[in-house]
């Protein structure tokens, strides 16, 4: 069982989305880092970076396998984590946390899984 | 009598064989192989180009025969192939010793740390040769690190141009090379004289290649051009001579952000043109760029320093269609070789080659001078371009007669190059004495006298100044004896086949016969020169003409190139002689390839670097290819599809079915089939992939044909092809026959086809020198003998599967319950159950004295199984009774007896160290800890270090040697 916090959404992609006003923090989920294994590298989009949803803007890299990152809805790139790249372990340990990877300025609706239809995605 | 050499070959006795059909159910192989193999891909026509089996000494007198027909003259050509002196010490105990040359690829790094450690010396050696912070652990040859190069650039350059520009001044079959590569991915290559053409004027480009010193022998500054292209985003390749580097300014200090290369004067024989290990390095910020294998330094559960393979997620196997190239195996014991050239030496003792060489040529360019004989260049290095209006060919001509071999570049102009040989003949001082500069004088006609230069031949600007390999282990193996134990102490510290099996799923790691590794080190075959005249490489072409009839007959196709050296590069060989055979019927949108999931890497990175788009097929639940899918995916892509790429038996160990109507599906919507030719050992003499619907296969000769692997090369990788494909395999401008076969004496024919697509290798038949390797496997079993190799290979993988069954299940089989050469284990429930998964199984495997099998391909959380018929009975039980034992002890874990984090499974590997120093204090005793077997104690394996942080070394990146305190 990997925790999927019920206030945050979802992708099929297995990103979580917090949205606070026109403000998205994004991250991966703990059953995306489960699955990568041992974080090792991360490459995200730059601040100033528009993103169009569904396209890789970036990739999360484990020892055994990479995980691009899809841009789970428009807008454009306020900040990125440096610390994270800096310390990728954090995505395994505190990935609803500390693991944020982007922060984006929405410029449209998005159209996200609630915390139990990523539930449902996941067979948990 | 003698005992044919197949019964040295296949390990399993009669006896046994009647134990392991009985086992299985079988009244005979026949019975068996008829029950695996399905009836409608059988092959019916018997195999007539393969001779009667040679015994061991009769394969050995036809080789000397052979080796008679070659000539080997004083070569003096140059152009990326020089002469060097391999120390007898790294000869007898790299080359020729099974510890080194039957190594798998490091994947497994506790049971590697030998050789990573001699791969991390060619890292530092190279890097700081070249002047740039990291080197990768070879590349197949100079021609192709220089087309990495040139992909490097296009992925890392920010430049919108589509243009390389790439010097005029450069290798032949570089050139060749490039061109292919380049229009198959759509670059544009813009040639220019870049020594004297203004670097205001470029225009611009995504990257720049320039060849230093130049093809010429020119020494020439290019740190304006570079630096005009990188201004304007662009990346510098520099393509570097190793042996000059230690006199003049390395291309890091130019302002190069790659340098690519090769290391064959290191110590390798030029080998009629391989194999030798290419070299490539970068500037730090570009590792993640990289192609190829990256050893790196990690640490172990001890905190102990400890070698692995870095960055893994860069290559195909991880990144498949994305991957930073195709490149799988690559040249690793040539490597290992060249560094050991470079511990031997230190770089005193390289730049002592590189004066003497480099003083020769000077002094023989003031003979010339004072003979008012025009030398085209005032600074080089060891090369001569000399100008000779109208006598080129009789120079060259005379100078044979004489026994040297000069380079023709054009009827005015002939280039010779000096290298550590020639210079080992004298410096031109004592007339007497001096052969060489004797006979080369009087080839140019020139009358008596001393050649000593005083003028300065490397221009002041670029001459080096920096330091280089200043790391211990450069410096204190300089006798024979301190040299000896290093490799010795080193060698010792590996699992090679000359321990025990290595029953790695798809890599057949089966004998590598003494006989067959003998020829290789002859004179004959390892002296000559790529580039020598036809009539002194007779012998060699007679022999290549015997391996691609042969091995044409074996697949049922009707042309071979052994030009390719890895079946990466045979694959993007084969794809381009599809992509060239589209194009020449004007359908030029068939860039579809389509891949089962299942696929090798390599197959979806090699798709890519030929030009096409990859689009993937699934596979069913049995592993087998989803023919709905297929079907659909055929309809959707119908116009452009170009080729399927198939694997058979397929990467599950199953022989489908279904193959026939996959391939007629293809060819009814006008594809081509690529079939994958790595499960050879499974199919040999029973199908051929030809009748069963293929167009073009690569074979693994470092697989099925037993050239060894190496610790990750070399390999051969030849291109098999229907009729109608056979011109758009890989030809070469220099090759010395462009006709194939190119000769066979017995019958008078040279063959009738010419191989003209673009050269994928340096060389005009690749890595020639390990040719007589399988030419002798092939000589020595004969058909039959192929044949019961391959019934042998697929009785062992089923009887093992058997016997492993109740306790692991068997992922995939075919009809009747059979697997063809290799079984997959499904860990995946053990995981479940008992929380240990395959990385546990694996590293406990070498607590009990073996290799891992195959890890997670081609499905995650498994082990693939492939013994090959060279083990015996008592070595499979061996194998057998381990992981029945691992099993029981993942049960105890289960079960509570062992905690979860802190088992002989999770801990494992278990060094000496650890079971002796300090306390002991945990849950098992230390006698199970490393004696967990009843087998011999005395036969025991210490693996050297305990479990690598794999994820430590990736966050980490040091891939020079670290300071001899980090091991304190």
């Amino acid at each position: 069982m990997s925790a999927v916090p019920a206030d945050l959404q979802y992708t099929a992609e297995h990103e979580w989305v917090r949205l606070e006003g026109d403000v998205a923090t994004v991250g991966i989920t703990q059953y995306a880092a489960d699955a990568l294994g041992d974080v090792v590298y991360v490459d995200l989009p730059k601040v100033g970076a528009a993103l169009a949803a569904g396209s890789i803007v970036g990739e999360v890299e484990s020892t055994k396998s990479v995980g691009e990152l899809y841009a789970p809805l428009d807008g454009e790139v306020v900040e990125a984590n440096s610390a994270v790249v800096d310390a990728p372990e954090t995505i395994n340990s505190d990935p609803y946390g500390e693991g944020w990877l982007v922060k984006v300025r929405v410029s449209s609706t998005p159209a996200l899984l609630s915390a139990d239809e990523y539930r449902a995605l996941i067979g948990e | 009598m003698s005992i044919p050499f197949v019964d040295r070959h296949i390990g399993i006795d009669a006896d046994a064989r009647q134990l392991m059909l009985d086992a299985l159910g079988y009244a005979s192989l026949d019975a068996l192989m008829d029950a695996a193999v399905p009836t409608a891909i059988r092959q019916s026509a018997p195999l007539r180009s393969l001779p009667a089996p040679a015994t061991e000494a009769e394969a050995l007198a036809e080789l000397r025969a052979l080796a008679a027909h070659n000539r080997v003259r004083r070569s003096m050509i140059g152009q990326g192939y020089y002469g060097t002196v391999t120390p007898a010490v790294i000869q007898r105990n790299v080359l020729e010793n099974p510890s080194w040359y039957t190594a798998y690829t490091p994947y497994q790094p506790e049971i590697s740390q030998g050789r990573l450690e001699a791969l991390l010396n060619f890292q530092t050696m190279v890097s700081e040769l070249a002047g740039l912070h990291t080197a990768n652990a070879s590349m197949l040859d100079e021609a192709t690190a220089v087309v990495e190069g040139m992909l490097l650039a296009r992925r890392a350059s920010g430049s919108t141009s589509n243009v390389f520009l790439v010097d005029s001044d450069i290798f032949a079959q570089t050139r060749a090379v490039l061109d292919g590569r380049a229009e198959a991915v759509g670059l544009e290559l813009q040639y220019l004289p870049l020594a004297e053409t203004d670097p205001a004027e470029l225009p611009e480009a995504f990257g720049v290649f320039v060849q230093y010193p130049a093809a010429s022998g020119r020494v020439w500054d290019p740190s304006a051009v570079i630096a005009r292209v990188k201004e304007r985003g662009g990346l510098a390749i520099v393509a570097a001579d190793l042996l000059a580097l230690t006199l003049i300014t390395s291309p890091g200090e130019l302002g190069a952000d790659v340098a690519v290369g090769t290391t064959q004067r290191f110590g390798v024989p030029m080998g009629f043109g391989g194999p030798h290990a290419g070299y490539l390095a970068v500037r730090e910020g570009l590792e993640r760029q990289m192609p190829g294998r990256l050893v790196g330094v990690s640490k172990d559960a001890d905190g102990r320093p400890a070698y692995r393979l870095t960055l893994q997620t860069r290559e195909q196997h991880i990144r498949r269609d994305k991957a930073t190239s195709n490149i799988c195996t690559a040249q690793v014991l040539l490597a290992v070789m060249a560094s050991m050239f470079g511990v031997y030496h230190g770089p005193d003792g390289l730049r002592r080659i590189a004066e003497g060489v480099h003083a020769q040529a000077a002094g023989f360019a003031a003979r010339l001078h004072a003979a008012g004989i025009e030398v085209a260049h005032a600074d080089f290095f060891d090369t001569l371009e000399v100008r000779v209006p109208g006598r080129a060919a009789e120079i060259v001509e005379t100078a044979r007669e004489r026994d040297l071999l000069l380079w023709q570049v054009d009827s005015d102009t002939v280039r010779f190059s000096f290298d550590e040989v020639t210079a080992a003949s004298g410096i031109g001082f004592s007339r007497a004495a001096d052969g060489l500069a004797a006979d080369l004088a009087a080839v140019f006609g020139l009358s008596d006298g001393f050649g000593v230069s005083l003028t300065p031949h490397l221009p002041e600007g670029l001459r080096r100044a920096s330091e280089y390999m200043t790391h211990p282990v450069f410096h204190v193996h300089r006798s024979e004896t301190a040299m000896m134990r290093y490799l010795k102490r080193l060698a010792d510290r590996d699992y090679a086949l000359d321990r025990g099996m290595i029953p790695l799923g798809s890599c057949t790691m089966k004998l590598n016969a003494a006989t067959e590794m003998a020829a290789v080190t002859w004179p004959e075959f390892s002296g000559l020169h790529p580039f020598a005249p036809l009539d002194d490489v007779q012998g060699s072409l007679v022999m290549i003409g015997h391996l691609e009839t042969w091995l044409a007959e074996l697949t049922g196709y009707d042309a071979v190139s052994l030009q390719p050296n890895a079946g990466s590069q045979g694959e993007l060989a084969g794809l381009l002689a599809i992509r060239g055979y589209h194009r020449s019927r004007g359908d030029v949108h068939r860039t579809v390839c389509l891949i089962p999931s299942s696929a090798h890497g390599t197959n979806a990175a090699s798709a890519v670097l030929a030009g096409m788009r990859v689009v993937v097929i699934a596979t069913t639940e049995t592993g087998d290819v989803d023919l709905a899918d297929l079907r659909a995916k055929i309809a959707e892509h119908r116009d452009e599809l170009a080729a399927l790429m198939i694997t058979y038996p397929s990467t599950h160990g199953v022989y489908e079915h279904e193959v026939m109507e996959v391939t007629a599906a293809v060819h009814e919507a006008g594809g081509q089939v690529y079939i994958d030719g790595a499960n050879l050992n499974a199919l040999l003499g029973y199908a051929r992939y030809g009748d069963i619907g293929g167009d073009v296969s690569h074979l693994n000769l470092h697989k099925t044909f037993c050239i060894p692997h190496g610790g990750g090369g070399p390999g051969v990788g030849p291109v098999a092809a229907k009729a109608h494909l056979a011109e758009f395999l890989p030809g070469h401008p220099l090759a010395q026959m462009h006709l194939h076969p190119p000769f066979d004496h017995s019958t008078g024919h040279v063959g009738t086809v010419e191989h003209r697509g673009a050269p994928v290798s340096a060389a005009p038949y690749g890595s020639a020198s390990i040719l007589p390797i399988s030419w002798a496997y092939a000589r020595m079993m004969g058909a039959q003998g192929l044949t019961d190799a391959t019934a042998n290979a697929v009785l062992a993988a089923n009887y093992v599967a058997l016997r492993l069954r109740d306790h692991y299940p068997v992922l995939y089989a075919g009809e009747n319950g059979l697997v063809a050469h290799e079984c997959i284990l499904d860990l995946r429930p053990l995981k479940e159950a008992t929380g240990i998964g395959n990385d546990d199984v694996a590293k406990r495997l070498m607590d009990y004295g073996f290799h891992a099998p195959t890890m997670s391909f081609p499905v995650a959380g498994t082990l693939m199984i492939e013994p090959t018929e060279s083990e015996d009975l008592a070595e499979l039980e061996r194998f057998i009774q381990a992981m029945i034992a691992i099993r029981l002890e993942a049960d105890a874990v289960a079960a509570g007896e062992w905690p979860a984090d802190d088992n002989p499974l999770v801990n494992a590997p278990h060094t000496a160290e650890s079971v002796i120093a300090g306390e002991w204090q945990h849950a098992y005793s230390r006698e199970l800890a490393v004696y967990p077997s009843s087998g011999d104690r005395t036969a025991k394996y210490w693996p050297p270090v305990r479990r690598v942080d794999q994820a430590y070394g990736d966050r980490n990146l040091v891939c020079a040697c670290p300071p001899i305190s980090a091991f304190a």
